[in-house]
């Protein structure tokens, strides 16, 4: 390096990156990779269980989001689960068990604060992004389907 | 007490610090460093029911330690200065509400430590007699007020630090035997434009570096002079840009440089990524570590620069930068 790296902010910020180790990419992929398989593959395990007993399809969908949710929430409260998403990373964040586990897991901490402004006012602070985009998207794209869909549309 | 350039003190008749105390967490109690704390605790609530009350009753603990130490009568303790990183400070004010000491709650980030030390030189050297100093950090209340839940299932990236669980104290006395506190540099706010909330040590990595080039061109001291150079907690990526940087400024500190987040957890079995943070990071490193060298002689000349990152959640998530500070003092038998 030839220049001080404090000559400009733009200069240590690269000075700063060149130092600064980089996550384990690989490593963080291959994790994430076979536990989140691994969670969708319980997840189809349940779905075909609930299948042979005759149920259908979008019954089935919901048991198995209902008992995905309860395990995460029942992990993250024997702090467990932070110890599954800190190694499989998205693994664990992307399914419905890290939606769970990001809204259990202020529920806790800010118990402390009473279980009004607290569990209840922060429970959403780290979920709640996802809501209102996750929402937002839906309608956005629900009144694509209206506009451009030439069929008649059930609406209920 | 007089002025050496622009941002250095000399003492003219160096205060003494008296007696220090340190009470840690767990995980610091798991560290290399366990042995010379005056307590580590199995259980990071201490048997409160929060953690902002768990890391009050680690710093009033710490205090009443320190003065029990000392031998000294908390009635003829002037003033003292306490500070951490919870909104408003409320650990020290809420720890030391009983204490009945007139009180100065100070906010450095990081690098309360040293400003506490700092303060109660200058006020020994003028009005007070004996001027008690703590400062606490707490990882749980850090996390909660900082980044995200504890149970949150998320990622920590390399370059984080783990805000230390604990509290140090010190007594700063008019006249005794030493170790003296012989000058002290106090630092500016700089900021280099780091934003990344998980990047502290190159943030306030400049920061030391302005404190510490002023310091040796205050002084016309050397990095030689000093047995130990050590700041507060830049963890293992500030450290390296530290000595790197001094470097090119043509001070070579590689010798007998160190940083207190470096030394206070074992990298390779304590999962703590770049290191320690927290107040209580070179407040517990300093009390416990080495003020006993110190004492027996270890280290005669020692440089401790506490650095702090002046942030919070609100302006990170502004996309403001962090301001870095430090502040320097030399202790010296």
């Amino acid at each position: 390096m030839g220049s001080n790296p404090l000559d400009t902010k733009k200069d240590y910020q690269n000075y700063v990156d060149q130092k600064s180790p980089n996550s384990p990419i690989l490593k963080n992929c291959f994790n994430a990779f076979w536990v989140g398989g691994l969670i969708c593959s319980i997840g189809q395990i349940i779905m075909d269980i609930c299948a042979s007993k005759g149920l259908d399809t979008q019954i089935s969908g919901t048991i198995v989001s209902i008992i995905l949710i309860g395990i995460s929430a029942f992990l993250t409260g024997l702090n467990i689960f932070n110890k599954i998403g800190k190694f499989a990373g998205a693994g664990s964040l992307v399914p419905i068990t890290g939606f769970a586990n990001s809204i259990v897991s202020p529920a806790m901490e800010y118990k402390s604060e009473g279980y009004v402004m607290g569990v209840g006012g922060k429970m959403f602070t780290v979920a709640g992004p996802v809501l209102v985009f996750g929402i937002s998207a839906s309608i956005i794209v629900g009144f694509i389907y209206l506009i451009f869909n030439t069929q008649t549309v059930p609406l209920v | 007490m007089k002025k050496l350039g622009k941002q250095t003190i000399q003492f003219d008749n160096p205060p003494t610090i008296l007696e220090t105390a340190s009470i840690v967490g767990p995980k610091e109690a798991d560290g290399p460093l366990a042995k010379y704390f005056d307590q580590c605790l199995d259980d990071e609530l201490w048997g409160e029911k929060t953690w902002e009350k768990a890391e009050s009753k680690i710093i009033k603990e710490t205090v009443n330690s320190v003065i029990a130490k000392s031998g000294i009568s908390s009635d003829t303790i002037d003033y003292c200065f306490a500070g951490d990183l919870l909104n408003q400070c409320i650990s020290s004010s809420f720890g030391l509400r009983e204490i009945n000491i007139p009180f100065f709650g100070i906010f450095g980030a990081c690098s309360t430590f040293v400003e506490g030390l700092s303060l109660a030189a200058v006020f020994t050297e003028s009005v007070a007699e004996n001027v008690l100093c703590a400062a606490s950090s707490h990882f749980c209340s850090a996390e909660k007020q900082f980044r995200f839940p504890l149970e949150l299932g998320n990622q920590r990236p390399p370059t984080a630090q783990w805000t230390v669980t604990g509290a140090g104290s010190a007594i700063v006395t008019k006249s005794g035997t030493g170790p003296f506190i012989t000058t002290m540099t106090t630092g500016k706010i700089v900021d280099m434009g780091i934003k990344d909330a998980n990047s502290m040590g190159a943030a306030m990595a400049p920061a030391a570096l302005d404190t510490l080039i002023t310091h040796f061109k205050d002084t016309g001291r050397t990095p030689n002079y000093y047995d130990a150079i050590i700041t507060g907690d830049l963890g293992y990526i500030g450290k390296d840009i530290l000595i790197d940087l001094a470097k090119l400024q043509g001070y070579n500190i590689k010798s007998n440089y160190n940083d207190c987040g470096v030394l206070i957890f074992d990298k390779s079995t304590q999962d703590t990524h770049s290191g320690g943070s927290g107040c209580a990071c070179c407040g517990t490193v300093f009390s416990g570590y080495f003020f006993n060298q110190l004492r027996k002689k270890e280290i005669k000349k020692l440089l401790l620069i506490a650095t702090g990152a002046l942030t919070n959640s609100t302006t990170s998530q502004q996309g403001e930068s962090i301001p870095g500070i430090a502040h320097a003092i030399s202790i010296e038998l």
